[in-house]
């Protein structure tokens, strides 16, 4: 089958490939772009180990096609620190023992990013339901609430 | 028909490791010429921290940081063997496998350092940070980066060593049929507290309080972290998950991520962890296993504190709402 350009803005760079029509995202991603920070844990919409935004919105990759980024700005977690300067999200997690496979992280840290742009202040309730489509096997979810809340603490404080 | 509390404790002995046939682990520690400290081994990181736990005990014995410490956990084809990361094993038979390796490793190290120094190795010390000195005489030192490069081009020495760590196969008496299984038991105590729907069936986990004695905690931070997550897993075994929930029969098994249970970050009890630190004879620095532990004593807890609540004891799991209202059903109908 013929092969489809796309192109669109990775973490601030212009990328262009050639894809198969109707591959995801994600592979497009991890296996032409080689941005393995998004994973694929269950392929089909479930896990959120995929998770990236595109225009400013979270997505799950694994369900997105490639062509339809066609021009569009995405992020992913490997484009959030600047440099070693890791995101106050990054570092909350880092802080918090918040991780413990790993898998999950990517995923979770790209939902609380987005929860923390449209909402700089959230309380416990709102951070449940920011990474309620994100599974984690390992942490038993308490210290990745407790990360996004200390991350969105260091926001108030560095902002005030 | 009401939401009825009740209130369930469970405490549970758990070993680490087994030695049904016999139980090695081996390890091999080199430096590189520039004092890099590599630690091989085929035991594998499944991400539950080995890899630092390791990283910490080895540096701690060979006198270096942990940062200069290495994890290789290359290739079970290749590296020395090791029985593998279950039983909660990691931890006690790698770590001890690890010591005797660095502790070989380390008097090679000091020998050179001793050549280099014009000391006796006996009079020498490390100092954690990178260096080898004499005792009571700072000023007379090297570092192991000069130790390193000395023993490669200069004294054609290999600062490594050897690590074996061996649970010997344990034999039932024959008269009594006594014998050892497992050594060095961690425990664990857990209390639940539930509120349990008569009409539906359905358990909601209110809090759930957990003391965990695990011998050190070698890395306090990872070690709450695993039980804090354990806690989890406990909850999630005694009330959702299951791949076959009318076993032996499979039907009705959950087939992908969605239909396969588990709590999500809305159905998280409130939980407490306690750590009791009671350093174990034959561990690592006093290490236990508390991996898997620390999800078993959340299930007899919660299976009594539903009976405490609507009386009807469930012994099979998980206990979901159907199981639950089916005993209901069977109490009223006798």
């Amino acid at each position: 089958m013929a092969k489809v350009p796309v192109q669109f803005t990775l973490n601030g760079s212009e990328r262009a490939e050639f894809v198969e029509s109707g591959a995801t995202l994600l592979t497009t991603l991890r296996d032409r772009m080689g941005d393995t920070s998004p994973k694929g844990g269950c392929h089909q919409g479930t896990c959120g180990a995929c998770t990236v935004m595109v225009d400013g919105e979270l997505r799950l990759s694994c369900l997105t096609l490639a062509e339809t980024c066609e021009g569009a700005d995405v992020r992913t977690t490997a484009g959030l620190a600047n440099g070693e300067v890791l995101t106050p999200v990054q570092r909350a997690f880092e802080d918090a023992f918040a991780a413990q496979c790993g898998f999950c992280t990517p995923g979770m840290i790209m939902a609380a990013t987005a929860l923390l742009e449209r909402n700089p202040k959230p309380d416990r309730a709102e951070v449940i339901e920011a990474i309620s489509g994100n599974v984690c096997r390992c942490t038993g979810y308490e210290p990745i609430i407790r990360a996004v809340l200390s991350a969105a603490r260091a926001n108030s404080t560095s902002a005030a | 028909m009401a939401k009825k509390r009740g209130r369930g404790v469970a405490a549970v002995n758990y070993p680490t490791g087994m030695n049904l046939g016999g139980d090695p682990t081996q390890a091999l520690v080199h430096s590189t010429p520039t004092g890099g400290i590599m630690v091989t081994l085929s035991s594998v990181d499944l991400g539950q921290g080995l890899r630092q736990i390791i990283a910490q005990i080895c540096a701690e014995t060979m006198g270096v940081p942990t940062d200069a410490v290495t994890i290789d956990t290359a290739d079970t084809d290749t590296g020395p063997h090791c029985m593998g990361t279950f039983a909660s094993r990691g931890t006690h038979r790698v770590g001890n496998a690890v010591i005797q390796a660095a502790q070989e490793a380390r008097q090679v190290m000091l020998e050179v350092a001793a050549e280099e120094l014009e000391a006796d190795p006996v009079d020498l010390e490390t100092d954690g940070v990178g260096n080898i000195h004499v005792k009571g005489a700072s000023n007379r030192n090297i570092s192991i980066f000069d130790t390193a490069l000395a023993a490669h081009f200069k004294h054609g020495r290999s600062i490594s060593g050897r690590g074996m760590f061996l649970v010997p196969r344990s034999y039932p008496e024959t008269e009594t049929g006594a014998m050892k299984p497992s050594t060095c038991y961690a425990h664990a105590c857990t209390v639940a507290e539930v509120e349990v729907d008569d009409e539906t069936g359905e358990v909601a986990v209110l809090s759930i309080k957990n003391v965990f004695e695990i011998g050190r905690a070698l890395n306090p931070k990872m070690v709450e972290q695993q039980l804090v997550g354990g806690s989890w897993m406990g909850i999630s075994h005694a009330l959702y998950e299951t791949t076959e929930p009318y076993y032996p029969k499979r039907d009705h098994g959950g087939r992908d991520y969605n239909e396969y249970l588990m709590p999500g970050p809305g159905d998280l009890a409130e939980t407490e962890i306690a750590v009791l630190e009671r350093p174990s004879g034959d561990g690592p620095y006093g290490a236990k296993g508390p991996g898997e532990m620390c999800a078993n004593p959340q299930i007899p807890a919660v299976a009594n504190a539903i009976f405490d609540a609507v009386g009807v004891r469930i012994d099979t799991l998980p206990i979901t709402p159907e199981r639950i209202l089916r005993a209901l059903k069977q109490r009223e109908a006798a």
